[in-house]
């Protein structure tokens, strides 16, 4: 599915990274402990979090990760849109909780990766 | 190619931690480096960063970039790690709870940096600091 699929299916308001809209995604990964995301490394993925601050975007750049999903309408701050933005990376903020935001997305084909 | 960074890496402000390793990254990326490489360091030399600002006060980052190889070594002068075996078991964190607040002291921060870095090296004195060094290959 494209980053514009994931939005649609949680139902998530776009932060920044319009013009990434149609990149492919395959795997995904929930949490809020960033050395649990930085332990396995997967394709062309996506960041569910309900973790808000700078360290959550640098984590997303360093794995390569090409959006990020903030869960239960949490807001990124200006420091990290600007730095995501920077980057090239996705931000959008679904009301969803992440059980719920993950389940979705697994059932509409995402996966986990390995 | 033999280039060398230095970074001095401060250890008042969280949100800074990781530009380094950003920086870094980026340099590797521009110069060609496979993406698999370029992600190993980064991720190593981040989970160092990030340590150095939650355990020791920060420190002084130097890299060393060769054609077959990447080099990166952490420098601080915070409490040292008493028991570095016990330090490297994965889930052991001495992370106070604001730490965990933020997303790190999970303790898998050392077991990433050996898993991602094809050596690593921990030299330690309590009440002196640490200085990890960190080597990734490059494989042709
Ligand atoms: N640079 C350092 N200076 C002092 N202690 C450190 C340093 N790096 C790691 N440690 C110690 O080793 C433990 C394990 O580190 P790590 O695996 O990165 O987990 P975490 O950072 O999540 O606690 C830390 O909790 C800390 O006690
Ligand atoms: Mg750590």
């Amino acid at each position: 599915m494209t980053i514009a699929d994931v939005r649609t299916i949680l139902q998530a308001e776009l932060v920044t990274g319009g013009e990434h809209l149609e990149t492919e995604v395959h795997n995904a990964c929930g949490s809020d402990m960033m050395s649990d995301v930085l332990a396995f490394v997967k394709d062309q993925s996506v960041l569910l979090t309900g973790l808000v601050n700078t360290q959550v975007v640098r984590t997303a750049d360093m794995m390569d990760m090409v959006c990020i999903v903030f869960v239960r309408g949490k807001e990124p701050g200006p420091e990290m849109v600007e730095l995501a933005a920077d980057r090239g990376i996705v931000l959008m903020k679904t009301p969803l909780r992440m059980f719920t935001a993950c389940g979705l997305l697994y059932e509409n084909g995402l996966r986990g990766g390995n | 190619m033999n280039i060398k960074l230095h970074y001095d890496v401060p250890g008042d402000d969280f949100t800074r931690a990781g530009e380094a390793s950003g920086l870094v990254k980026r340099k590797l990326k521009q110069l060609g480096f496979e993406p698999d490489v370029v992600r190993r360091v980064a991720i190593a030399m981040y989970e160092g960063e990030i340590n150095m600002v939650i355990h020791a006060g920060g420190g002084e980052a130097d890299v060393e970039i060769l054609p077959d190889r990447v080099t990166v070594v952490l420098t601080d002068h915070g409490p040292g790690i008493p028991d570095v075996e016990q330090a490297m078991q994965e889930g052991w964190s001495t992370a106070p709870d604001n730490v965990r607040s933020l997303g790190f002291g999970a303790g898998m921060g050392l077991p990433n940096i050996k898993k991602y870095s094809d050596t690593l090296e921990i030299d330690t004195k309590v009440g002196e600091g640490t200085a990890l060094t960190m080597t990734i290959l490059v494989k042709g």
